[in-house]
């Protein structure tokens, strides 16, 4: 059968490392998956809106009003790493 | 006096406190004493600790009108609340405490409830099984080699198995009504929008809803008025009076008209579930409500719909997860980060709904698959537009079989996918539903009925999973544990 | 057109402009600048688990009125949408921003390029938020994230491939910046990045209709930055094209310091946004009421302030575009104007003495208007009637401007005080000529052989000995007089 995913490019889109077990497992299923979520094309949608909310609701605001920040301490509460008030990253390149 | 104030239901506990004949720390002791004698077995809870439980008493201080008051609640671990671990049942995020409460927290909070201990679920959602938790399965306490269904398995299995005297779940596509069917308990779905989103770590933003667990009807409607609120928090939740639940516990459906969906009877329906919704259907037909057949003509599209914009949803809410703010982190460069925090963090059903929702949205394929569902669900919601005109309920069956076996189908996506089915469409278009106990397969697995209505009609669902509780037994037996 | 015989230059900007509300687009975290890293977020901001946006309403009003500034019509119907990339100072792994639905498109802007108007079409405008900040530790391989900024308004204008030049690129900057100014939506501040510009940009040789390979360029932080960039960039792509080479469709960093751009890293793939509308969010309607509401907070445009400049005023067209550029300024300039009679005298003052004494002294700070130098139009009309009254010369009145600044004083004040009055008296002036002309004979004497240029001198030493407070046009005359040469 025709593979339908390219499991490997969608993995480094999605920023997951597979292993070549995963990526022949997960090929396998979601190439089920895909095939058999494929039956859509059977509806007829040519005058169909999407539908994107379930509800129809519009025009929810705030107003422009300063809240009070979380603390600093909790901000960085659960940072893996951080150095004074600021997350700490492998170093970034530019254009990476 | 052995302490088995955790067989009670919310209510009577609630009434005993009021009237002083047992305080809130008994209540709790009870549901902790009964946690820790089984939870080994049913396994319903990621984190729970005493002390957790000590503040929480402290807390509840001055709330005594509150209408949960000293009520324990187990709470789904996918629902922030400030300083506890929340996890998902994921890896990814070892160790994360939100540095905020969910909405639902704080309406609980301020009725006075306890959160007794954080239910296991389905790493972040996905799944029917909760077997994908990294915490590993809940056991359903009807039979302990079977799955409690999920996503939110501890949640259900924690209020059939009397660990908590109600629970919070979420329901992206089921996760609330399948386990309650197949865990014997009531679970609802309330409409999208009704309960606030906020705090609740999204799987699919335009299906999640958040949504009580309870023994009855009753506990499901004083737990339904707690939850319910309008929240300026969040953008999706609507500006709508929060009635009170409890008046539509009316034992009376004479002239409610009921419409069964033909669709939802098809192959591959285990024959005492059949049986079981034929009957309750029979019930309720001679307890006066109006039966007849309707036309939900796009039901076999609701699962190619909703595996094409849950993940893809998915696949964009758990971009986050990568190591930089909080959980888990792997060491090396940047890339290698990202990579290798989220390949060692996701278990393997999240990378797949991850991998299928960045798929559909990809260059190329988002007409073809993500635009197409979200057509195909607008003729969904037409359906039912189109049903609610001659029907003031829908009911069907909740999950097409009793609850399977540990490790049945998890090498299955698909298999696992399609028992979703009856439950999927309420999401999609979203209106409300509910799992009621409406029968029991031959080796006492329970069987729930599902009850759909219009958008916000809650009461409807309430008054008619009332009367019907209120003429059958089902939601009284308890498993033996 | 800057381009040589044999090419055409074609260049799109796309600006960035930070809206100036007091809180974030969709949370109540302060905007403010210059913050500790990481005081001014919270769960909604930081993209913590759980967390959803609501939508600032001002940032609505705002993003109107840019629109309709610059001509674009306004959708009815707005949505927004994720852009999904992983970066560290992008907290949920996607940008909020807006993809099919934009709010506002089909703009122009009409730009003043080497003395003549053009129109330069605007694709779209856009709202989304920005992303945090990265410090790169020099030395470590490591990076710091503060996530302040994230969340605060952006606005995105993309201008359609109409500008020419480098030199263009600079006045489109320049006409957008007032602009927004003027609509006071953002301080416009490059050095804090309140406004940020990326330019696409591709030679072709003349006469050929498709548009060559173009590239990006980034990182510019100054309108000066943005026009060297370009200019380097078409030195370069004439260079490659002139030795047969191609172009690479790729993005470049400008370094301002070095003078010159450098390719960025090759990426490992091509980017894949995977845009779908944001489901936390609902879809906004932008109904005629509110557009027409918007509409009338919009004052009058710096480009027709500038056309009523020429033909109300009669100014220059230097001077009128110059005074136009800032608000605060033009709107000076006016109100001195309605108090004096001669608008060019008062252009002179604001462009010469007045803009040069602002910029030496608020030139690092933000938002300083012209007002705060304290002078007053009044001061400033009082100060130029005391010259035509020949009570002061132009120079100590140069001398008095920054006296007035300082002392906060009228200028008569300051004139007694100091005792600036010119010297009218033509009995005490004769007596200070004489004694110039006895003590230089042979400038005289140059003088009166026909040599013009030694009269200037002579007047030079008689300012010197008045300490400038002679008229010099009275002392030219009276000098003249005296070397018997009228």
């Amino acid at each position: 059968m025709k593979k339908k995913i390219d499991v490997e490019y969608i993995a480094n889109l999605a920023r997951i490392r597979l292993n070549g077990k995963d990526i022949k497992s997960f090929s396998g299923q979601l190439d089920d998956v895909i095939s058999y979520i494929e039956k859509l094309n059977s509806v007829d949608t040519k005058d169909t809106p999407p539908t994107t909310h379930p509800l129809p609701i519009t025009n929810i605001f705030r107003e422009d009003e300063v809240r009070e920040s979380l603390s600093v301490e909790k901000v960085l509460a659960n940072a893996p790493e951080k150095r004074d008030t600021s997350f700490k990253v492998p170093k970034v390149v530019e254009g990476e | 006096m052995p302490n088995d104030l955790y067989k009670l239901t919310a209510y009577e506990i609630r009434e005993l406190i009021k009237k002083r004949d047992v305080s809130p720390e008994e209540a709790a002791s009870s549901f902790s004493d009964r946690i820790g004698r089984i939870d080994d077995k049913v396994n319903a809870f990621i984190s729970y600790d005493k002390e957790n439980i000590k503040e929480e008493l402290k807390r509840i201080k001055g709330k005594e009108a509150g209408a949960l008051y000293g009520v324990p609640v187990a709470v789904k671990d996918n629902i922030c609340v400030e300083g506890r671990l929340t996890t998902c049942g994921s890896k990814i995020l070892e160790g994360f405490k939100p540095p905020y409460n969910a909405t639902v927290i704080e309406n609980l909070r301020r009725e006075g409830a306890i959160v007794i201990g954080r239910a296991n679920m389905d790493e972040f959602a996905f799944g029917s099984s909760c077997e994908t938790s990294c915490y590993g399965p809940t056991r359903n306490p009807w039979d302990l080699e079977r799955i409690p269904g999920g996503s939110s398995g501890g949640a259900a299995a924690s209020v059939a198995a009397g660990e908590a005297a109600i629970s919070l779940g979420s329901d992206t596509g089921g996760s609330i009504r399948q386990p309650a069917a197949l865990c014997g308990v009531v679970g609802m779905k309330p409409t999208y929008g009704r309960v606030s989103r906020y705090g609740l770590i999204a799987f699919a933003s335009s299906l999640d809803q958040i949504g009580p667990f309870a023994r009855d009807m009753r506990d499901c409607a004083l737990l339904l008025n707690v939850i319910s609120s309008y929240d300026p928090k969040d953008s999706t939740s609507v500006d709508r009076k929060v009635p009170d639940y409890t008046n539509a516990l009316v034992n009376d459906i004479k002239g409610v008209r009921i419409g069964i969906p033909k669709e939802y009877f098809i192959e591959g329906i285990d024959a005492q579930v059949k049986d079981s919704v034929s009957s309750a259907i029979k019930l309720l037909e001679k307890l006066g409500a109006k039966v007849d057949e309707v036309s939900l003509p796009h039901t076999d599209h609701a699962v190619s719909t909703y595996y094409i914009i849950g993940p893809a949803e998915a696949s964009s809410n758990l971009a986050r997860f990568d190591g930089v703010q909080y959980g888990l982190r792997a060491k090396g460069p940047l890339l290698d980060m990202y990579k290798d925090t989220r390949a060692a963090g996701f278990g393997d059903e999240a990378k797949r709904r991850i991998i299928l929702g960045t798929y559909v949205l990809s260059s190329g394929y988002y007409d073809a698959y993500y635009l197409k569902a979200l057509k195909v669900r607008t003729k969904m919601r037409e359906d039912f537009e189109k049903a609610f005109e001659s029907f003031d309920c829908i009911v069907t069956p909740t999950s097409p079989t009793p609850a399977f076996k540990i490790g049945e189908r998890v090498d299955d996506p698909l298999s696992m996918y399609l028992s979703d089915i009856f439950t999927i469409p309420a999401n999609l278009t979203g209106i409300p539903g509910v799992s009621i106990p409406c029968g029991f397969a031959e080796t006492d697995l329970p069987i729930g009925l599902q009850i759909l209505a219009r958008p916000f009609n809650e009461e409807m669902l309430i008054r008619v999973g009332y009367t019907f509780q209120e003429n059958s037994a089902f939601h009284k037996k308890r498993p033996r544990l | 057109m800057t381009t040589t015989a044999k090419y055409e230059t074609t260049i799109g900007l796309e600006v960035h402009v930070q809206l100036s509300t007091q809180s974030k687009i969709f949370c109540g975290c302060s905007t403010k600048f210059g913050a500790t890293a990481n005081t001014q977020t919270c769960p909604v901001c930081m993209g913590l688990p759980g967390a959803l946006p609501v939508f600032n309403r001002k940032v609505l009003s705002y993003a109107i009125k840019v629109g309709l500034a610059v001509n674009c019509s306004i959708a009815g119907m707005m949505k927004f949408d994720r852009k999904n990339y992983f970066y560290p100072d992008l907290p949920k792994g996607f940008q909020i921003s807006q993809y099919d639905l934009p709010l506002a498109a089909n703009g122009e802007l009409v730009i003043l390029t080497g003395g003549v108007q053009k129109k330069i079409r605007i694709t779209r405008v856009h709202l989304e938020e920005d992303a945090g900040k990265l410090i790169h530790v020099e030395g470590e391989d490591s990076s710091l994230v503060d996530f302040n900024r994230c969340g605060t308004p952006l606005l995105e204008i993309v201008s359609e491939p109409d500008i020419d030049s480098p030199q263009e690129a600079y006045d489109y900057l320049t006409e957008l910046k007032a602009i927004l100014k003027y609509l006071g939506v953002s301080d416009c501040n490059m050095e804090e990045g309140s406004l940020r510009c990326d330019a696409n940009i591709s030679l072709r040789p003349k006469g050929q209709r498709e548009l060559g390979v173009r590239t990006e360029l980034k990182n510019m932080n100054t309108f000066k930055g943005v026009k060297n960039a370009l200019e380097y960039e078409i030195e370069r792509q004439e260079e490659i094209l002139e030795d047969g080479g191609r172009i690479v469709q790729e993005t470049r960093l400008w370094n301002d310091a070095a003078g010159k751009s450098s390719s960025m890293r090759s990426k490992e793939e091509a980017f894949d946004y995977r845009y779908f509308p944001e489901p936390d969010l609902v879809p906004f309607t932008v109904d005629k009421k509110l557009v027409g509401s918007v509409r009338e907070t919009i004052p009058e445009l710096p480009r027709k302030r500038y056309e009523r400049f020429l033909s109300d005023y009669k100014l220059p067209v230097l001077a009128a575009s110059t005074i136009v550029q800032d608000k605060d300024t033009a709107d000076y300039f006016e109100e001195c104007a309605t108090l004096y009679k001669k608008p060019h005298i008062i252009a002179n003052w604001i462009t010469g003495d007045i803009l040069s004494e602002f910029n030496k002294r608020f030139s690092s700070e933000r938002n300083a208007t012209i007002m705060d130098l304290g002078i007053k139009p009044e001061d400033l009309v009082e100060m130029l009637r005391l010259i035509d009254k020949g009570e002061i010369s132009g120079k100590i009145a140069k001398a008095i401007l920054p006296e007035m600044i300082e002392t906060k004083q009228s200028p008569d004040e300051i004139v007694k005080a100091k005792g600036m009055f010119q010297i009218k008296d033509k009995d005490e002036l004769a007596k200070i000529l004489d004694g110039v002309i006895s003590s230089n004979a042979k400038p005289v004497e140059d003088y009166k052989n026909g040599k013009e240029a030694a009269l200037a001198f002579l007047v030079g030493q008689v300012m010197k000995a008045t300490k400038g407070k002679a008229s010099p046009k009275i002392v030219n005359e009276m000098l003249k007089e005296r070397m018997g040469r009228p």
